[in-house]
């Protein structure tokens, strides 16, 4: 496993995409923060070009690269390995990757502009919405066939939990807006990673108007620090659960 | 090369398919294969495109699940293992690799995956040249140069069984000719071979016996020699021409 997630991130170290990746996200993170003297401001902004940029280019680049390498995939499981090791150490070394493009592009920037606690969050939110999206895509590639239809669902999902899916909690809470929802919203909110991620950071920075429904909600039940690891913990399942399914159902797949 | 075919008499077959069925969604991929292969034979898979050749060599290395049937590798059965898979040399029909890796990165991988094996046949690199180019990266390479890392990685580790997927195609006449002489070389070590081709010339004086496979059925498994007597022609083209012009179900029974 180990000699296979090496060679994966050597390969990706080396990728026009992933370094085009960091440098845009380093750009965005610098003019962001140097921007204003309000630190929160500035991580505010951040936050929301993560939320948008991480799941996409995530699961869109993981995809494409789980497919584009099926033939090698072929190859090695022709060698004496295991299906599942092959699987998880590919889905490393993508997701360390990604990570690392992200650490490098917002991270760094981070900890030299505002050394605080909430940008250590963002941070962190970050590093996590990037597993998530590239565990959906690992699923993608396991369940798909076909390359362009695996990019299509990658799209379409990635569409979902970064708008659509706020659209309907909208929905929702109008429709209902008689009845105590309060505490189903809070549920509906922990099926969509890209949420979680935006309140992680809300609960941490103190700007209450900013804040929003979900953000107010989260404090009011669980308070900021239950919130926060209640949040963590969603998201850690919102890894593992797709990497589990992706790698039983990749035991059945024909290559 | 007569003599060669009768020192795999005895032996026991190095693979077994038994009632292997396989069907993707409403086509039947293969049906009812039965067929046993020794050390020492070189095995021609001929048919037509969407036969069943490359579901059934896949079936083999375990990366397609046949439905129903067996298939045992040196008496293993090969459902729920990998280990056998040391044994197996594979050639894939289209090579492809990680782009941004170099050609040596992309086989110093493969040698720190099978950590099964320390010795390294690297006659093939050698005749190919391969290590005058090894800091190349795998983007830069020609369909014919991949076609050759392929092959190189198909011999490294000495295998008892060598699986090759259209070995030839695309490859230029030079290093075609070097990759039959090494197939010759490695046959005539008591090696099982199983090669697919649509270039029957290349197959000319490599191969020992002939399977044909027809939508996912065997339509014949002969040796050369039995061939060439029932058809009356010397040349395997021209054998599998008059076999394919003839009655098939008739040949069978033969």
């Amino acid at each position: 496993m180990k000699g296979i997630f090496k060679y994966v991130l050597m390969d990706l170290v080396r990728s026009r995409v992933m370094f085009v990746y960091t440098l845009l996200l380093a750009v965005l993170s610098v003019s962001l923060l140097s921007l204003d003297n309000n630190q929160s401001k500035g991580i505010l902004g951040l936050l929301n070009v993560s939320l948008l940029f991480v799941p996409l280019v995530s699961i869109l680049f993981s995809t494409i690269y789980f497919f584009n390498s099926i033939e090698f995939t072929e190859l090695l499981l022709a060698h004496p390995i295991k299906r599942k090791t092959l699987l998880l150490a590919e889905y490393s070394g993508v997701s360390f990757a990604l990570g690392m493009a992200f650490t490098l592009g917002v991270g760094i920037p981070l900890f030299i502009f505002s050394p605080t606690l909430s940008a250590f969050i963002l941070w962190l939110s970050g590093l996590l919405l990037t597993l998530v999206f590239s565990s959906f895509a690992l699923f993608i590639f396991v369940f798909f066939k076909d390359k362009t239809k695996g990019i299509g669902a990658a799209l379409i999902l990635a569409l979902f939990f970064t708008l659509l899916f706020d659209g309907l909690l909208l929905g929702l809470i109008y429709s209902f807006s008689d009845y105590p929802i309060d505490k189903p919203v809070l549920a509906f909110i922990s099926f969509n990673p890209v949420d979680l991620a935006r309140i992680l950071v809300l609960l941490k920075l103190d700007v209450a108007v900013m804040m929003g429904y979900s953000g107010a909600l989260f404090k009011k039940f669980l308070g900021s620090d239950t919130g926060t690891i209640y949040s963590i913990i969603c998201m850690v399942f919102w890894i593992v659960g797709p990497l589990l399914l992706a790698v039983k159902g990749f035991k059945r797949k024909d290559l | 090369m007569e003599g060669q075919f009768t020192f795999h008499e005895n032996t026991q077959a190095m693979i077994q398919v038994e009632h292997l069925y396989k069907t993707y969604g409403k086509s039947k991929a293969l049906t009812d294969i039965n067929l046993h292969f020794k050390s020492g034979q070189a095995v021609s898979l001929l048919g037509p495109n969407g036969s069943g050749k490359t579901t059934l060599i896949k079936s083999i290395l375990g990366l397609v699940l046949p439905e129903k049937g067996m298939i045992r590798i040196n008496g293993e059965i090969i459902s729920n293992t990998c280990t056998y898979r040391s044994q197996i040399g594979y050639m894939p029909q289209i090579g492809r690799y990680p782009e941004n890796m170099t050609i040596n990165q992309v086989i110093q991988m493969i040698k720190e995956i099978r950590t099964d094996s320390s010795h390294y046949d690297d006659e093939l690199i050698q005749e190919f040249g391969i290590s005058n180019i090894g800091n190349k990266s795998m983007r830069s390479l020609s369909g014919g140069t991949r076609q050759k890392i392929s092959a190189c990685l198909a011999f490294l580790f000495s295998p008892e069984i060598l699986i090759l997927d259209e070995p030839t195609s695309g490859l230029d006449p030079v290093s075609s000719e070097l990759l039959k002489e090494k197939v010759l070389r490695e046959r005539n070590k008591g090696k099982l071979i199983l090669i697919t081709s649509h270039v029957l010339s290349d197959l000319e004086g490599i191969v020992s016996d002939v399977v044909y496979l027809q939508d996912g059925n065997v339509m014949f498994n002969k040796t050369v020699r039995e061939l060439e007597l029932l058809t009356g022609q010397k040349k395997l083209n021209k054998v599998i021409a008059t076999m394919m012009t003839s009655e098939l179900p008739q040949m069978q029974e033969l």
